[in-house]
């Protein structure tokens, strides 16, 4: 008898804008001017945060802090078609995605300074704590889409992870269970190319991350992640497959690392100077900029303008940031069971 | 004797027993091309090559089970946490496995396998990335547990744990790698399951490892200026626990402060105070003190770190109350 085909599958990978700043129009998502400068407001406002926080840490105002430099546009393009009634279940590099949620910025300075309270998210805004432990949080994301469903609620759960997380048992049992249960969660990863020293190739033998998915029942797709309108609609149609209860979706953002892992790391000593440069060439703001020159939407002034903006927003953040008062010690008590333990009331007299 | 740092040592000891053994061999994330987080592997991958020097992907659980299943077969693995904070992910595999292959196996199996890295505070990493889990492994029958605080004791116990034929947690302190200390020249073991005097006193005994050997000497200098002599037991490996050189100094000196740096609950102190309180009972003349972290998850901030782990007033004070100063 002849061996038959039980399955195949095909990679998808979408491209709308090109690093020349032209996009296929077949493809395009409609979004209206406002929408458009709106996101790329957004893209230099990140930018300008980014910056701002490598130059406090080097001054000593912020402890080691993680780079988003590069990655702008797969964290504004994604979350920009999340509503607040969503959850977000992020891991650490993904201040892009908190910027455009309408996070308050100078709770990120604050917790990048050390200090957890600014991870206390605003009443309106469901996003979980940064999580350190490279991929727990794709499982919690699981469990929140279970719940929405045990719940009837039509939302969907976006989580975020790096290429490295791919990794860990904790991703292919987040993707098992959201499989099996066809759970409301849209998995992005942000194909960044390195964790850490170890690049993208040495992670996994498969050609991509996205067919990952189909091994556990569900779809993947590849989509150029410092292409701004590709993320925002390979996103939008995953959270709204995601909300009507057809479940997950696995979307792969590849972009690039543009900085150091951390700021305790150089990436100088483990990759090449050329690759770096290639990257440049393919700047998602910059690309963003030229398709709007194009239509009218940039000028120079303009530029100025928003720059100048974003500063002022920066420089507002990091003034309240660095004014708030250090945690009480109590706190740490406070926070860690519903009430403090008889040991723990004991301790808390030193103080 | 040549002065080194913490880090050096370790490095040292790998480098000669990977010379000596050609079964030993090191596996972990960031281990080869990026020389360690810690840089404790610095030359490693030169020297030996990408066979023996294995960068892996970001999965613990899976190093640790292949780990665990080339020790069955014969070699001789070192398996290197980035920190001991993500062991955890790998804990089915440590103490379901690498613990229990012996007995379960009714000795067929030996898994001669060493799982390091750093461990302990350190500071500002926060609640998941800074803490003190020697406890945990302390009570898994199976493992033996080795936590150096200087160079000399790193190097030395570092070849006795690869050349053990038992699965070794070996905790580094995060805050030590640049410490430095006087090492020996040439080749020498320290074995495990003995404990060091670090310093010699008569009229309290701290108990201390890792990183608190420091702060107890600190707090022992500033006691000596006041007349108080400190002597300083450092066990050097928390399972098996060397009982008679701590009783010995107990017996001599009749009051006791253990300094750990993990929780107060539950913590390896309680294990050390329960045997001196069962072999001891009648040659200590005040309770035991215990300096320890609060029970609490590590905070961020720099003032709660400060307030939760462990330091020389808080040590200096747990000594005058066993000597009933105040
Ligand atoms: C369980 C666990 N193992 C190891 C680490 C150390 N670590 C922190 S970030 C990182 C690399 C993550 O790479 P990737 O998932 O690609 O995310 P990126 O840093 O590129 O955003 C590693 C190994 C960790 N935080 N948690
Ligand atoms: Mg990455």
């Amino acid at each position: 008898m002849p061996e038959k085909i039980l399955e195949s599958f095909e990679i998808r990978r979408l491209e709308i804008l090109d690093p020349k700043g032209e996009v296929d129009e077949s493809l395009m998502p409609s979004l209206s001017a406002d929408e458009i400068k709106k996101m790329y407001e957004l893209l230099i406002l990140s930018r300008t945060f980014d910056q701002r926080a490598i130059d406090l840490q080097r001054e000593g105002r912020l402890g080691t802090y993680a780079s988003i430099l590069g990655q702008e546009a797969t964290q504004v393009g994604s979350a920009f078609t999340i509503k607040k009634s969503d959850w977000i279940f992020p891991s650490f590099r993904e201040m892009g995605v908190y910027m455009t949620l309408g996070y308050p910025i100078h709770q990120l300075y604050q917790y990048w300074a050390g200090d957890e309270r600014g991870l206390k998210a605003p009443k309106d805004l469901n996003i979980f704590p940064i999580c350190v432990p490279i991929g727990t949080q794709m499982l919690h994301a699981a469990g929140a889409a279970m719940a929405a469903k045990y719940k009837r609620d039509p939302i969907a759960v976006i989580t975020y992870f790096g290429d490295g997380a791919t990794s860990e048992g904790d991703f292919h049992e987040a993707f098992n269970m959201a499989g099996v249960f066809k759970l409301p969660v849209v998995f992005i990863c942000q194909n960044n190319h390195w964790a850490i020293s170890l690049p993208r190739e040495r992670q996994t033998a498969a050609k991509t991350l996205a067919q990952k998915a189909y091994a556990y029942g569900f779809e993947g797709i590849q989509l150029d992640g410092n292409d701004i309108f590709a993320v925002y609609k390979g996103t939008k149609d995953a959270i709204e497959k995601a909300r009507r209860g057809e479940g997950p979706v696995f979307i792969e953002c590849v972009t690039y690392r543009m900085s150091s892992h951390t700021t305790a790391d150089d990436a100088t000593r483990y990759r090449s100077k050329e690759e770096v440069e290639m990257w440049k060439l393919k700047d998602p703001i910059l690309r963003l900029k030229l398709f709007m020159e194009r239509k009218g939407l940039w000028t120079e002034p303009y530029q100025k303008e928003i720059e100048e903006r974003s500063r002022q927003i920066i420089d507002e953040a990091v003034k309240v940031a660095e004014s708030v008062e250090p945690p009480h010690p109590e706190d740490m008590f406070t926070y860690t069971y519903a009430k403090p333990t008889f040991r723990q009331l004991k301790q808390m007299e030193d103080f | 004797m040549p002065v080194i740092t913490y880090r050096e040592a370790l490095n040292q000891a790998l480098r000669e027993e990977m010379r000596r053994d050609e079964r030993v061999f090191l596996m972990g994330e960031e281990v080869g091309l990026y020389q360690g987080a810690y840089k404790v592997s610095q030359g490693l991958l030169e020297e030996f090559g990408e066979k023996r020097v294995i960068d892996t992907p970001i999965t613990e659980e899976a190093f640790t089970g292949v780990g665990v299943g080339a020790a069955m077969v014969g070699l001789r693995p070192v398996i290197e946490m980035m920190t001991f904070n993500f062991s955890i992910v790998a804990m089915d595999q440590i103490v379901n496995s690498a613990a229990k292959i012996r007995y379960m196996s009714g000795g067929q199996f030996k898994i001669p396998m060493v799982i390091r890295g750093p461990g302990g505070a350190a500071h500002s990493l926060a609640a998941q990335h800074s803490q003190s889990l020697e406890a945990w492994f302390c009570y898994v029958p199976g493992l033996k547990v080795v936590m150096p605080g200087v160079p000399k004791d790193a190097k030395g116990l570092l070849k006795s744990a690869i050349r053990d034929d038992n699965p070794v947690i070996f905790i580094e302190g995060e805050l030590l790698y640049g410490t430095k200390g006087e090492v020996p020249e040439g080749e020498y073991t320290i074995p495990l399951g003995k404990a060091d005097i670090k310093r010699k006193g008569s009229d309290v005994t701290i108990i201390a490892y890792s990183k608190m050997v420091l702060l107890a000497m600190e707090a022992a200098e500033e006691l000596a200026k006041e007349g108080i002599e400190v002597e300083i037991v450092d066990p050097l490996t928390l399972k098996p626990l060397d009982e008679t050189t701590i009783l010995n100094s107990v017996r001599k000196t009749n009051r006791v402060v253990i300094v750990e740096e993990g929780w107060e609950f539950g913590g390896f102190g309680a294990q050390i105070a329960e045997i001196i309180y069962r072999k001891a009972f009648d040659y200590i003349d005040a309770p035991i003190e215990r300096v320890a972290a609060r029970n609490v998850p590590m905070p961020y901030a720099k003032n709660l770190e400060m307030a939760t782990i462990p330091n020389k007033a808080r040590v200096i004070e747990a000594v005058k109350k066993v000597l009933y100063f105040d």
